[in-house]
């Protein structure tokens, strides 16, 4: 079955005429179609700031933080101090009223809201360092390292966190917020690390991985200037959900009284309160303004990133 | 005439504007007729394809009218054209390989299809097992799941489930871009076999595979940035083309037996334009070496021999 | 210049490995310096793995891969640094091979560590010259991102790094299945022109159309094993293997029409451990021995 003759037929247009556009077509320059286009920072912001998740959930966080900053300067109360008139309703001397054993509830409040972000910072931060750096090792070298880290993280996730937690934190009879942090932190980074595992897997399949290799990176360089800037924002928003969850973690802690009883969080304070049977004696001030204190913050963090998903992932977006 | 189009017209949103996906498409389909529809990624093909059968939520249907069977087809609802999809108009789509749904046994999925449009099943299933064995496939792969088989073996699944009904109008498209030469060829015959048989009336097969469609097509469709460039039977379109992006693109086409050594074959340089904000005048004005003054107002679509349409002032002349 | 001899690869699957994939069966072919050699194969074949164990992606199970006479295929660290200076490749999906969030231009400063000694003034001389070897224009291609390019200008900036590097090899997989038929054709003849120049590529490509236009000689694959091997005329002009004459009437050709009387489909080989033997039916045409004692 030979198949050399040609078989073009004679449909090419003049000669010239064909060159003539090509040297007229290289330099047309290529305008830009309608691609699916990387969100750039710019797009980034505009797209953040019309978000009303993204913008409603940051204004209750920052306004928390701006709390837990100022807050303790406005008032002269140490909030430990049992200085005050006992079960006092808010007034203007006592701002969010006084406890059974008169401390002022508002110094409580806002040093509270500083060990809240105390231990959502840091064991926000160790959950994430521990859970990002396994992720991106087991999904990317895969083979025997992936399976052995993820039988850790397996292991460390099945654990029933909150009864381990509550057992080393009886045992170690946690001192300071910033044992309670690293303890948190070392217990929650799993789902983290499980996350950013499989992102990994589907990034490494993409071509330019096999391009920077090609050109001399190892593995180290290809997860830290390839892979981990290609998920900046999912790295952003596991951290958001760590911070929220430390948060929370600590004040379940707290509030079983396990957490550290030398100083005052705002889990603790719900502990003292109910144990004071404030719900009987009807101090609503006492419960409930630490109670919305932990809902504005994990509620307003976790709503802050339903709106940053819908930043960075367009098709989620309502058009 | 089986399937009349009349300066179709279909946009997509997005959010930097409307895409002039496809713009004011007129052509003619006659019963028994496979109509090749070609042309390079971004011309509107797939675009011109979906909206007979409406498709895609992001289509915004500006103008036009669709006949089939001397029926107008209610392209610019969605709902109304539940009536027709699958029963008049049927599709093929890209990727039909994923079209199954991986935790359905295909009888389930053909089931839950002919009872949507109200069909029986089981008075049709004894058509179904006809057809599957007439692809070469046994009737017994109604009780598996999609992922036991191959992808050859999905691909001419969904043919037959897509033609059960024998609609009138079938859209393949892209339907052998993603197999093997042997399967391309395969599916390509079952495609006239189809129509053939009588399972299906007219064909519009979507492909930027012009070798593929000489050989199964009755005529060839081109398309250029949304517009319609030639329609000419197979053969013309190949060995006597008139529009000169229809000649640039087959002179760059290389068969075998032809070397580089030998004969150096030449592209078309530049790109398409965007179809965001499209140029005035004739689309492929930028990179056509026979462009000139008149090519800045759009030439029409006119019928320069019977049977044989161009869209271009050079060619008209 | 580039020599595989027996080359195999296996895949481990299952849980813990438990099964035995073979993709790269006993494979042997030779590449020499300006020479276009085409692997030929549908998907499954092992085409895309021969590939990546010749960039040193993937680990060779048996066999040898010779690149100028030094063993190759188990490099690593600073050895397999040096032979990329040498060999380089080019993939299918020009947008997948660019990092969507860093401009295009990136891919040329990454290969800057090759060069320790060079300045600024002489680096952007060697940038302008790498991208007029492949038409391209500094002013439309350097500062933009990927999404602004088209596939084709893509595949040509990938051409230019590996020329930047002044390598002897190319593998080039697939890499214009994923563009335009008018953009093609170009860069397969920026391939020509650049095998003239002395540069040796390995193309890799399940079009059989592509491969006889532009290689001098064509390994055809099924399954990982060679079937048949040869200068590209001699493979194209007379086909004995019956899995390539058919693969050959499968094309869809311009001007003719399929021959009904050809066979559509070909027997599989039955497994076996050893590799198939490739016998010499004429100078420089091989085909595998099953093909020839069981040919018409």
């Amino acid at each position: 079955m030979p198949l050399t003759e040609p078989t073009q037929s004679g449909v090419a247009l003049p000669a010239e005429a064909v060159a003539d556009a090509a040297r007229s077509g290289a330099q047309t320059a290529p305008a830009p179609g309608v691609p699916a286009a990387p969100r750039l920072h710019s797009e980034l912001f505009y797209f953040a700031f019309r978000n009303w998740k993204f913008v409603l959930g940051s204004a209750v966080v920052l306004a928390c933080v701006a709390i837990a900053i100022v807050g303790p300067w406005l008032t002269d109360h140490p909030p430990l101090a049992f200085d005050g008139p006992t079960d006092q309703p808010p007034s203007s001397e006592y701002w969010f009223g006084t406890t059974s054993y008169g401390q002022d509830v508002y110094s409580q409040f806002v040093h509270g809201l500083r060990a809240a972000f105390l231990v959502g910072g840091l064991g926000g931060g160790i959950a994430w360092v521990l859970g990002v750096g396994v992720g991106f090792t087991a999904g990317y070298r895969g083979g025997w390292i992936d399976d052995v880290l993820n039988m850790l993280t397996n292991v460390v996730l099945v654990i029933p966190t909150l009864a381990i937690l509550i057992i080393v934190a009886a045992y170690l009879q946690v001192q300071s917020y910033t044992t309670e942090a690293v303890i948190i932190g070392l217990t929650s980074w799993p789902w983290a690390a499980r996350a950013v595992r499989s992102q990994t897997f589907s990034l490494k399949t993409r071509e330019f991985v096999e391009v920077a290799r090609l050109s001399g990176r190892s593995t180290r360089q290809v997860i830290a200037t390839e892979l981990a800037p290609n998920m900046s924002s999912y790295l952003l928003m596991t951290f958001i959900l760590l911070f929220g969850g430390a948060i929370l973690i600590g004040a379940s802690l707290d509030f079983l009284g396990l957490g550290p009883s030398e100083s005052i969080s705002l889990g603790l304070m719900m502990n003292n309160a109910f144990l004071a049977s404030a719900l009987l004696l009807g101090s609503w001030w006492w419960f409930l303004p630490p109670g919305l204190g932990i809902v504005a913050i994990v509620g307003g963090l976790y709503v802050m990133n339903v709106g940053l998903d819908e930043v960075f992932n367009p098709k989620l977006r309502e058009l | 005439m089986s399937l009349r189009v009349d300066d179709l017209t279909v946009y997509y949103r997005s959010l930097r504007g409307d895409v002039k996906a496809v713009d004011g498409a007129t052509f003619a389909i006659r019963d028994g007729e496979i109509m090749g529809l070609a042309g390079e990624s971004g011309c509107g093909k797939s675009s011109l394809g979906k909206s007979l059968i409406r498709m895609d939520a992001r289509m915004k249907h500006m103008r036009g009218r669709v006949e089939l069977d001397g029926q107008e087809l209610p392209i610019a609802d969605d709902a109304k054209m539940n009536a027709f999809r699958f029963r008049r108009v049927s599709i093929v789509p890209q990727y039909s390989m994923s079209a199954l749904t991986p935790t359905r046994k295909v009888g389930t999925v053909a089931r839950e299809l002919l009872e949507s449009r109200g069909e029986g099943f089981d008075e049709v299933r004894p058509e179904l097992r006809r057809r599957l064995e007439l692809v070469g496939l046994s009737a017994d792969v109604l009780d598996r799941y999609p992922i036991e088989l191959s992808g050859g073996m999905k691909q001419r699944t969904v043919m037959v489930l897509s033609t059960l009904l024998d609609p009138s109008l079938l859209i393949a498209d892209e339907i052998t871009s993603a197999l093997d030469v042997s399967s391309q060829r395969a599916v390509g015959e079952l495609l006239v076999e189809f129509r053939d048989r009588g399972f299906v009336k007219s064909m519009i097969v979507i492909t930027h595979d012009l070798a593929i469609l000489y050989q199964i097509a009755d005529t060839i469709l081109v398309m250029y940035a949304g517009k319609l460039a030639e329609k000419a039977p197979a053969e013309t379109i190949v060995g006597a083309p008139r529009h000169p992006y229809t000649r640039l693109l087959i002179s760059s086409l290389p068969e075998v037996g032809v070397r580089f050594d030998e004969t150096r074959l030449a592209g078309i340089p530049g790109k398409p334009p965007s179809l965001l904000s499209p140029p005035t005048g004739c689309r492929f004005r930028d990179r056509c070496p026979l462009a000139f003054a008149k090519c800045e107002e759009e030439p029409p679509f006119i019928e320069l021999e019977p049977g044989h349409e161009v869209a271009c002032w050079k060619a008209a002349a | 210049m580039l020599s595989l001899d027996g080359v195999s690869k296996v895949y481990k699957v299952g849980t813990f490995g438990g099964k035995r994939l073979r993709a790269v069966h006993g494979v042997s072919f030779d590449v020499a310096p300006g020479e276009v050699v085409s692997l030929i194969g549908e998907s499954g074949s092992g085409k895309s793995t021969i590939g990546r164990m010749v960039l040193g992606l993937s680990r060779v199970t048996e066999g040898t891969i010779t690149f100028d006479g030094q063993d190759v295929s188990r490099l690593e660290r600073h050895r397999l640094h040096a032979y990329y200076g040498d060999v380089q490749g080019v993939f299918q999906d020009p947008f997948s091979s660019y990092n969507p969030i860093f401009k295009a231009d990136r891919v040329l400063t990454l290969v800057k560590g090759f060069f320790p000694g060079v300045g600024r003034r002489e680096w952007e001389d060697k940038v302008e010259a790498a991208l007029h070897a492949v038409r391209l224009d500094p002013g439309t291609c350097l500062g933009k991102y990927p999404h602004q390019l088209s596939g084709g200008q893509l595949q040509r900036l990938l051409v230019a790094r590996a020329l930047l590097l002044d390598i002897k090899l190319l593998v080039a997989d697939e890499i214009i299945s994923m563009l335009d038929a008018s953009t093609r054709i170009d860069v397969l003849n920026l391939l020509g022109d650049l095998k003239a120049r002395g540069l040796g590529v390995l193309f890799i490509t399940h079009d059989l159309s592509l491969g006889n236009y532009i290689s001098d000689r064509t390994v055809i694959l099924r399954h990982g094993e060679i079937d048949e091997a040869g200068a590209t005329t001699k493979v194209f002009g007379n086909p004995l293997h019956p899995y390539t004459r058919m693969l050959v009437s499968s094309v869809p050709q311009l001007h003719t029409k399929w021959d009904s009387a050809a066979p559509k489909t070909v027997a599989a080989l039955p497994e076996s451990d050893a590799a198939a033997r490739l016998v010499e039916v004429e100078p420089d045409h091989l085909v595998a021995a099953a093909g020839v004692e069981g040919g018409p």
